[in-house]
């Protein structure tokens, strides 16, 4: 088997030495009821040839991305990333270490994932980010339940804009503590309906921009309110690229930002791995869940960094952890960093300005569909638009004429009562021949 | 001096009680980071977690020896940590707690009893 | 001989014997490498894309005005900067990486090309069903392996990492609790001493409380102890198997069988599953539920520090309470279930967004593949051969902590063997870093003193064991003969010496800062 070195001689050399008859000599102490002779009942060993022959068939089976007129986001989002990002993440020192506990042999990891803190911290315009989670939603997640650490409040209001999988994995997490949620009814453009509903028990506000609809906001208003009550506010963001046009979630007061950083540097790969991005004001690092990497000095003084304040983590306080979380997202963070490195600021605006050109391109040639309405009133490259028939199954026709249109809210949502509310992104990869092809496949199945 | 199982001593002035974390227990945490004193007006029981001290490699609750109100955290902690490590025993104190009960020290060890105990762990 | 080349070059070595610092600090092909922020990368940028047409005035004052604070670089500086960081890093593809309960085996190659077809990179998790039949298809085909491979009747996909597998199976545990109306008196979980700290950490983040259940002298759980603790308060134990000692646990049978009379569920730790898969089935030995790191046995890169993958196996009692959504393969297809309602009607909830690590799905299905249930046998064997291999050879200079009997995947060893050489296991460490390696675990499990765990895995050479035992000889040798300086100074030939790590937490630098009066952002 070519991933298994060892010869049958060297098998019975090493029996040898052990002083063992044979390899089951060594499982003496699985009970006999539990041993299992000969081989469970799945297929034998395969060889290379076999093996892409059989995964191949079935990534035959899916229709990809590039090769259809593609409008999906709803919190995952098609971008291009230089060919560089997935050449780096493969190189053997990469790939094949592992946490970097022993940071004299982990340098090349912890200083990228110092890198990456600063990127992160910049680009939401926070003052210090931890070094990923797994995704935005379980960030939002740990937002939740930090923030109720911090201000020993037990309720979060979370606002109608928030994408429905993550506010429904954060309900899961927090409700098992005792934390409350109040979801308030699902809306376009309503994320300052939190501030009635903050209260002397609020710990945060969870407030989505752009948000699920699309809706770009400026919560700083929110952030007033809820600093005026003691509470926190939390700003999610699904759409990173997003962060290099509008003011950033820092800027308009946010104290701890859940962000999912998959538009940069990582594929669609159909829901994961991912990348969790969470930022925080200096005050509450110590309450961060996540690894974080920190600047020190050697035996000689010379620079180096290592993890740090692991005092939170669970491998030293175990049931006073901060979080339970034991990984970041490696190889999904380093082709975040590296992609933001290629990028750069200038890179980064140019990127999302035309995300938004193209995004307002479609918008304007959707608009011109009869029946067609314009939910979201300003945006950043993603929009909802309400149809005269169940946007389901326009979507489903649409898709047998190879044409991906868009996300239909009610697949997140299924009883929100907007069956007919479709959210349609574009980016940097739309062409405009997709857009139009778009609107005349849209403009026929209306019609029909 | 009377110190207790979990490695705290307490040191009595009238009735205002120092507590702080014993030499042993500052050397087997190694190079204190941080420490989480508590606020003065806070109540404690015996046995309740009123701080909390932070090493790079440990983390460590500090149980009250005693009960009664807190009428001072350290405040140098905050600011020196390394304090702890330094005199344990003598400026790294981590409260001051006005007692409730003098009579809860007399289920403490004194330091030979505590030297005793430490000798079988 | 006109043409002879005259123009010589000696081709000997010459016989200079002293060895000069470097001028520039410079180490042969060792680079170092500043930080990105360090250099001239303010408004340069490494993508080519076309000018955008206008400046988004339709926001208005929702555009961000104030430098943003990101250097960029051109592809070559990039793929210099992050080359050099990467020579820094020890790597499986270097050398043995022996670290215990991580299972550092190779990273097999095909893995990454067919995570990279594009019909299963390059879909959106939302896409209509019909779409993309062939990712659900490999879904439900993982799904068949693990549950075939651990004897389980379900499985949930969707957790990403191991610990978030934990977080899964205990709150499926607690959903049939509450479905059965004894959630409010069963709020105690029993973990063993030695158990991983997610463990208890997992345990408290579902809102219950941990008892510690006390260990025998050789290294099992002291079922005497469980039986005592075990109540009707009880909702769950957590237990590795084998834990993590190393051990298989011998009284499985009787700790499930006690554990399920008492009305409570058997959780499994499967970090240690390398050793038996393909030999044992957790669901013969009384699992309800148990996570399994794909990035572990089964071969997803570790990647520096994730991403991680951690499905859990469910029995029969816990599968109606896992959380959305999963896959069902039907007379129509393949499809999602993602309502909560219907068959997920008692669904816990839903632990992430989308459906779960779908790229580690395709590397882990390429590597059940490649081996096959005969090769995935091996793969144990082999795992506990080279372990023990391991421990029989360097049992005589240092103190295995459990001596008595063979171990499973792992070997482990405590620091008897060291007492009155001033040399602590850290110290021992870092010194394995200078002859090339990459330490083992320390101070792991807890319940040994100063304990050093050692995991070859099976993609370990007979070679590469031996070149390894012989390090450890030689080292242990040097320790025992007051050798000390060479291990409270190590280490000496790695790109850094020790690293202050009590500076880093008592003033943390958690990112690069801006000199003051510069006009970069932060």
């Amino acid at each position: 088997m070519r991933y298994l070195p060892l010869t049958p001689d060297d098998r019975s050399a090493m029996l040898a030495a052990i002083g063992a008859k044979s390899i089951d000599d060594l499982f003496v102490d699985v009970p006999e009821a539990a041993r299992r002779d000969g081989f469970v009942d799945l297929p034998r060993v395969a060889g290379e040839l076999e093996v892409e022959r059989a995964l191949s068939a079935m990534a035959a089976k899916n229709a990809t991305a590039g090769t259809v007129p593609f409008f999906c986001g709803a919190g995952a989002y098609k971008h291009h990333v230089p060919a560089t990002v997935d050449h780096i993440i493969q190189r053997s020192e990469f790939l094949t270490s592992y946490t970097p506990y022993q940071p004299e042999i982990a340098q090349g990891t912890l200083q990228y994932l110092y890198e990456f803190q600063t990127q992160v911290a910049n680009l939401t315009g926070m003052p210090v980010a931890n070094a990923s989670l797994y995704d935005g939603s379980t960030a939002m997640a740990e937002g939740v339940l930090m923030a109720t650490r911090v201000t020993r409040r037990n309720k979060a209001v979370i606002s109608g804009g928030v994408h429905p999988h993550y506010i429904r994995a954060t309900e899961t997490v927090v409700h098992a503590v005792g934390v409350e949620t109040l979801a308030l009814p699902a809306a376009v453009d309503a994320e300052a309906a939190v501030i009635d509903q903050i209260g002397p028990d609020t710990a945060c506000v969870v407030v989505q921009t752009p948000n699920v609809f699309g809706t770009a906001t400026d919560v700083t208003k929110i952030a007033e309110a809820a600093h005026a009550a003691g509470a926190l506010l939390i700003v999610v963001v699904t759409e990173a690229v997003s962060m290099g046009l509008l003011k950033s979630p820092g800027e308009m007061g946010a104290d701890i930002v859940a962000a999912e950083g998959q538009s940069i540097g990582n594929a669609l790969n159909f829901g994961g791995p991912y990348v969790g991005l969470f930022a925080t004001r200096e005050k509450l690092i110590r309450q961060m869940p996540g690894r974080l990497t920190g600047e020190t000095v050697d035996a000689d003084g010379e620079r180096g960094f290592v993890l740090t304040l692991s005092t939170r983590e669970q491998h030293i306080r175990r049931d006073k952890a901060t979080s339970n979380i034991c990984t970041n997202s490696g190889l999904c963070t380093l082709a975040f960093t590296i992609h933001m490195s290629l990028l750069g600021e200038t890179g980064l605006r140019k990127l999302a300005l035309l995300n938004h050109e193209k995004a307002v391109a479609t918008r304007d040639a959707l608009a011109a569909i009869p029946g067609v309405e314009i939910l979201t009133p300003r945006f950043f490259n993603e929009f909802a638009i309400k149809l005269p028939k169940n946007a389901a199954d326009v979507v489903d026709t649409l898709a047998a004429h190879h044409v991906l249109a868009g996300v239909p809210y009610s697949r997140l949502a299924p009883d929100a009562g907007m069956d007919d509310v479709l959210l349609v992104a574009a980016t940097e990869t739309t062409l405009d021949t997709d857009i139009t092809l778009l609107a005349k496949a849209l403009g026929k199945v209306l019609a029909a | 001096m009377k110190f207790t199982k979990d490695h705290e001593w307490v040191k009595v002035d009238g009735d205002i009680a120092t507590v702080g974390i014993s030499k042993h227990a500052a050397d087997a945490l190694g190079d204190v980071v941080f420490v989480e004193t508590p606020e003065a007006g806070k109540t404690v029981s015996v046995g309740d977690s009123f701080a909390v001290v932070e090493s790079v490699k440990a983390a460590s609750d500090v149980y009250a020896p005693v009960a009664g109100e807190v009428v001072e955290g350290n405040a140098v902690l905050a600011s020196a940590p390394e304090t702890v490590n330094a005199d344990p025993e003598g400026e790294g104190w981590f409260a001051k707690i006005k007692i409730s009960d003098a009579s809860q020290l007399d289920a403490l060890m004194d330091r030979a009893a505590y030297d005793a105990y430490l000798a079988t762990q | 001989m006109s043409t002879m080349n005259t123009v010589g070059r000696p081709t000997a070595p010459n016989q200079v014997t002293s060895k000069p610092a470097t001028l520039t600090g410079g180490r042969g092909l060792l680079q170092n490498e500043a930080l990105i922020f360090e250099g001239e990368g303010w408004g340069k940028t490494g993508v080519d894309l076309p000018e955008p047409k206008g400046s988004a005035s339709d926001l208005g004052e929702l555009v961000r005005k104030d430098p943003i604070g990101l250097p960029g670089l051109s592809e070559p500086e990039a793929m210099r900067h992050y080359v050099r960081l990467s020579q820094k890093n020890h790597a499986i593809d270097l050398a043995i990486y022996p670290l215990g309960s991580c299972t550092m085996k190779h990273n097999p190659r095909l893995n990454e090309k067919m995570a990279r077809l594009p019909g299963f990179s390059d879909i959106h998790p939302l896409q209509p069903q019909s779409t993309v039949q062939g990712a659900l298809e490999l879904m439900d085909s993982l799904a068949h392996w693990l549950k075939t491979l651990t004897g389980m009747p379900a499985v949930a996909l969707s957790p990403k990492a191991g610990a978030h597998g934990e977080l899964c199976g205990l709150m499926a545990i607690r959903a049939a609790h509450e479905a059965s109306g004894q959630h409010e008196k069963r709020r105690k979980v029993l973990v063993p001493t030695s158990a991983h700290g997610t463990n208890p950490a997992t345990a408290a983040f579902v809102g219950y409380s941990v008892v510690e259940v006390a260990q025998t002298d050789d290294g099992r759980v002291d079922v005497a102890d469980l039986a005592a603790k075990l109540g009707d308060d009880v909702a769950a134990i957590m237990v590795t198997n084998p834990n993590t000692c190393g051990l298989f646990e011998r009284d499985i049978l009787e700790i499930s069988r006690l554990t399920h009379e008492a009305g409570a569920y058997f959780y499994c730790d499967g970090a240690n599953f390398n050793a038996i898969v393909g030999r044992v089935r957790p669901g013969d030995l009384g699992v309800d539920a148990m996570h399994i790191n794909l990035h572990k046995t089964f071969s997803t890169p570790h990647g520096g520090g994730g991403p991680g993958a951690g499905p859990v196996v469910l029995s029969e009692a816990l599968a109606p309470f896992a959380p959305a959504p999963w896959v069902v393969h039907d007379a129509d297809g393949y499809r999602l279930v993602e309502r909560e309602e219907d068959e997920a009607a008692q669904a816990f909830g839903r632990l992430c967004a989308f459906q779960g690590q779908m790229g580690m799905y395709v590397r882990a299905l390429s590597y059940m593949m490649s081996h096959g249930s005969d090769g995935l046998r091996q793969v144990a064997e082999d795992a506990v051969l080279n372990a023990n291999y391991i421990k029989a050879r360097l049992s005589d200079l240092m103190s295995p902590a459990f001596p008595e009997g063979p171990c499973m995947h792992e070997a482990l060893f405590d620091d008897e063997w060291l007492k009155g050489t001033d040399i602590t296991t850290l110290d021992f460490a870092k010194a394995m870093i200078d002859e090339g390696f990459h330490p083992m675990t320390m101070y792991f499990p807890l319940v040994v003193h100063g304990a050093m765990l050692i995991e070859p895995t099976e993609t370990e050479s007979k070679a590469e064991l031996d070149r390894f035992i012989e390090a450890m000889r030689l080292l242990a040798g040097a320790a025992k003969a007051g050798d000390v300086d060479r291990f409270k100074g190590a280490p000496f030939h790695a790109p850094l010496r020790r690293l202050d790590e009590t500076r880093a937490a008592r003033s943390p630098v958690l990112r690069w800062t801006a000199p003051e009066g510069s006009n970069q952002a932060a």
